[in-house]
């Protein structure tokens, strides 16, 4: 391999921010044709490493090879000037212009007068987009595509230069099974046309089916790279934290009691359609399927922030009319949503605010709140939730995923809520983190909690889940119990290839 | 507290000191009048003339940590002003004597808050941005205002009325004291009560109040019939002295209003800000008038300054709140 010039060279590079050594001394190279992972959990210094390889931050020591040429990297553009490219986790394109008038922005065609070279643009575009093989044209506006082609736009305006070295963060987040196989299609096209890339994700099985070398930082340390083949998924997870991760099937086992969420017939226009399933308390109920299958919007209509449009929902066999939050929280549902920062925090209040805000209206001494009360429920799930905070002043902005989850989850336990619904449980939480958080949901089903876990990860539904329900487009495929269910009927469940021998 | 917070929320104050110092020394040389910019009565003077914008921005303080706003709170001032004027000359009242003021009083009040719970309904029940319902409501009230008296002014003094307007207690004047007083009230509110709390968290983020079962409608409802009826305390406070009201005023006090507010730190996203910072920027702003009248500027040249200035402070706050080079450049 030592005759094969490297794309890309990092060498020695350290970066310091004040009481912090964010990258100490990393150093790995990425050879054309290669997919390289990085690899590490939140806080291990990927980003930092991306921002100077960006030219976002200077690194304090250290160099960084283009081809073996030495290069100091200034901005974003001047990088991709140089062939280094970047497709973010979070899209940043302009919903109201066209996918042509995107993949150039700030380098559109021009001619006299300062007018937009349409004709050239159009055609520019298409061609960038028949490499990719999509189903839109340059004229579509980007608001009216799907997640997973605005992700396409994104690629493609990565490919406007000829690039050396593509580097996608987390690009798998919000795709579906489906798009995900378009997407490795694609960087198997630039791989086959001697492309570099650096992929970042925390999605194991991703990983090992499309990379062909390992790299893993650990606390900003460069930890080792492992050829993709002779490796397992083990041997990286310890390397990522110093230790081996438990993510078998769930084992543990409970009494259950009685059912306490009954769902009888539940739509909701076209998002999901006829939905009945029951869960009992001191069990956990995954609902498994792919991103739009409705599992979210179900949750979401028994919490009372969508209107059903037929069916029942009984708490401890009573039928409850819920229309809003409110109602929900006063028969005892709670929801632990989907995206952490958008709906479940208020990301500029301390922790302990955020953890009593449901129920303040509760912690009154007279016309005030009463602090002592709320500091009280603090300490009380700081403790049980081992939540690692400075203490209940920090801002809940400035926690770490899992403990941001983790305020969530207490704010709602702290309610004695009959029903827990948790969405996407671990998305965006590193390694160490998800177990804690899975033990937790385990921890608290034996307690008596009744659970809903909505998840996309399927070792994950796999793990928690007592009973599994497979969605597919807005209906119940199928349930499985935790004894029965394997990984190949789930995935038959949830893609509808059932539904379509049935039909 | 840590440092940056105690910089972000001091920096209004040490402004404030940096007025009182700057006009003090100017005015030894500028001043053609004898007395000292730093006169006691010269300040107590201040607190007064802070208090009709005052009374206003400390609500408008609230409005804004939820992260809406109200343009209207100028024409109301007007209206309750009329109100309560042309009030005390309708027959019945008349016949009261002095007892009439009280009932003039709650008549101009009770417009501010019905015009703000107007406001309050729209901005809840359509969901149209605040932003617009209260640039369509600041039209359509001060529409009401000259259909009451076409372009004439609604005058009607009354002694009893103008002695307590003037009056001073403690060596505050009646003003200073609603000042005070409101500043008070509504620190308490929102430090100390759940409606102050559920408002940062609404104006921080929406989703999750609405998710932690928050009724936000009914809390902005509740906080523009306050701001409506701070508006026409405003209005009460300041009409009881001057005793006449043109039709055109109160113009543009939305924006002065918004702008001690913004002075004080109240971040125009909402989530942030607070009362006593709205205090100190209307208390700045009052100084910068004054300072610049002390040293001989005209009204025009004050106008030009606080703007300067307002640009000035923000951009300040920027670089202190900036969260280093990775922040994004325009």
């Amino acid at each position: 391999m030592s005759d094969v010039i490297p794309v890309l060279r990092l060498e020695g590079i350290v970066k310091t921010f004040p009481g912090v050594r964010a990258l100490d001394g990393v150093s790995f190279s990425v050879l054309p044709g290669e997919v390289h992972a990085l690899m590490g959990e939140n806080g291990a210094g990927k980003s930092t490493l991306m921002k100077v390889l960006g030219g976002i931050h200077a690194p304090d020591e250290g160099r960084i090879f283009i081809a073996e040429e030495p290069t100091v990297m200034t901005s974003p553009l001047q990088a991709k000037a140089k062939g280094v490219v970047f497709i973010h986790q979070e899209l940043s394109l302009a919903d109201e212009l066209t996918v042509a008038e995107n993949i150039f922005l700030g380098e559109l065609p021009r001619k006299s007068m300062g007018r937009v070279d349409m004709a050239k643009l159009y055609a520019d575009t298409d061609r960038i987009l028949k490499t990719l093989n999509v189903g839109f044209n340059a004229r579509t506006r980007v608001g009216d595509l799907s997640i997973a082609n605005q992700q396409m736009v994104e690629i493609a305006r990565a490919l406007t230069v000829e690039p050396r070295a593509v580097i996608f963060d987390e690009p798998t987040a919000s795709l579906t099974d489906a798009e995900k196989i378009v997407l490795f299609d694609v960087i198997a096209d630039l791989q086959s046309r001697g492309v570099g890339i650096i992929y970042i994700s925390h999605r194991m099985e991703e990983i090992f089916k499309i990379t062909d070398r390992i790299s893993v930082l650990r606390d900003g340390q460069y930890r080792g790279t492992l050829e993709t083949e002779n490796t397992n998924e083990d041997e990286v997870t310890q390397l990522m934290i110093g230790r081996s991760l438990d993510l078998s099937r769930n084992e543990s086992h409970h009494a259950l009691g009685d059912v306490a969420l009954e769902v009888r017939g539940l739509s909701c226009g076209n998002l999901f359609h006829d939905v009945s399933f029951e869960v009992r308390s001191g069990e956990v109920v995954g609902f498994y399927g792919l991103v739009g299958a409705g599992r979210t919007e179900i949750a979401e209509t028994i919490f009372g922030l969508r209107d059903p449009s037929a069916g029942q929902i009984l708490i401890d066999g009573q039928e409850v009319h819920i229309s809003s939050p409110i109602d929900a929280i006063s028969h005892g549902i709670s929801l632990v949503p989907e995206d952490r920062k958008a709906q479940g925090l208020v990301l500029g209040m301390n922790c302990r605010d955020n953890m009593t805000l449901p129920q303040v209206g509760d912690l009154t001494a007279g016309p005030f709140v009463s602090e002592g009360a709320e500091i009280a429920i603090f300490d009380q799930y700081r403790d049980k939730l081992d939540i690692r905070t400075p203490g209940w002043k920090q801002i809940v902005g400035n926690l770490s995923g899992g403990n941001q989850q983790k305020i969530v989850i207490g704010k709602w336990l702290s309610m004695r809520p009959k029903v827990l619904i948790v969405d996407e449980p671990t998305r965006g939480i590193d390694v160490g983190s998800k177990a804690e958080i899975h033990n937790l949901i385990r921890a608290l089903a034996a307690q008596g909690y009744a659970v809903i876990v909505i998840s996309s990860e399927m070792p994950e539904v796999l793990h928690v889940s007592d009973r599994i329900i497979a969605m597919y487009a807005g209906r119940v495929m199928r349930q499985f119990t935790a004894d029965e269910v394997t990984e190949d009927s789930l995935i038959q469940a949830i893609s509808g290839i059932e539904a379509q021998e049935v039909a | 507290m840590n440092k940056k917070t105690l910089l972000k929320q001091g920096a209004i104050w040490i402004f404030i000191v940096a007025e009182l110092a700057f006009f003090t020394v100017a005015g030894e040389f500028l001043s053609t009048s004898d007395k000292s910019f730093m006169d006691f009565d010269n300040m107590l003077l201040l607190f007064k003339q802070s208090a009709p914008i005052g009374i206003i921005a400390l609500g408008m303080t609230i409005i804004m940590i939820n992260g809406n706003i109200d343009l209207s709170v100028g024409a109301t001032f007007a209206l309750a002003a009329v109100v309560m004027l042309d009030s005390m000359t309708w027959p019945f009242m008349v016949a009261l004597g002095d007892g009439a003021i009280p009932l003039a009083w709650a008549f101009a009040l009770l417009t501010g808050g019905v015009l703000g719970a107007v406001n309050g309904m729209i901005v809840w029940k359509t969901g149209v941005d605040a932003f617009i319902v209260t640039l369509g409501t600041m039209l359509g009230y001060r529409g009401l205002v000259f259909m009451y008296n076409g372009e004439n002014p609604t005058s009607n003094l009354n002694w009893t009325l103008v002695d307590f307007a003037e009056a001073q207690f403690l060596g505050l004047h009646t003003a200073t004291w609603f000042l005070f007083a409101v500043a008070l009230v509504l620190w308490l509110l929102m430090t100390r009560t759940v409606h102050g709390r559920n408002a940062y968290a609404i104006g921080n983020n929406r989703e999750a109040a609405v998710n932690a079962g928050i009724k936000v409608g009914p809390h902005f409802l509740w906080n523009f019939i306050l701001i409506g009826f701070l508006a026409a305390l405003s209005a009460v406070v300041f009409y009881s002295e001057s005793g006449s009201v043109n039709p055109n005023d109160g113009m543009l006090y939305e924006l002065w209003a918004i702008t001690a507010v913004v002075l004080g730190g109240t971040k125009l996203s909402g989530g942030y800000g607070s009362i006593i910072s709205t205090l100190g920027g209307v208390i700045a702003i009052q100084l910068l008038r004054k300072g610049l009248g002390h040293i001989g500027a005209g009204t025009e040249t004050v106008n030009l300054v606080i703007g300067l200035i307002l640009i000035a402070v923000l951009f300040f706050d920027r670089q202190i709140n900036r969260k280093g080079k990775e922040e994004l450049k325009i």
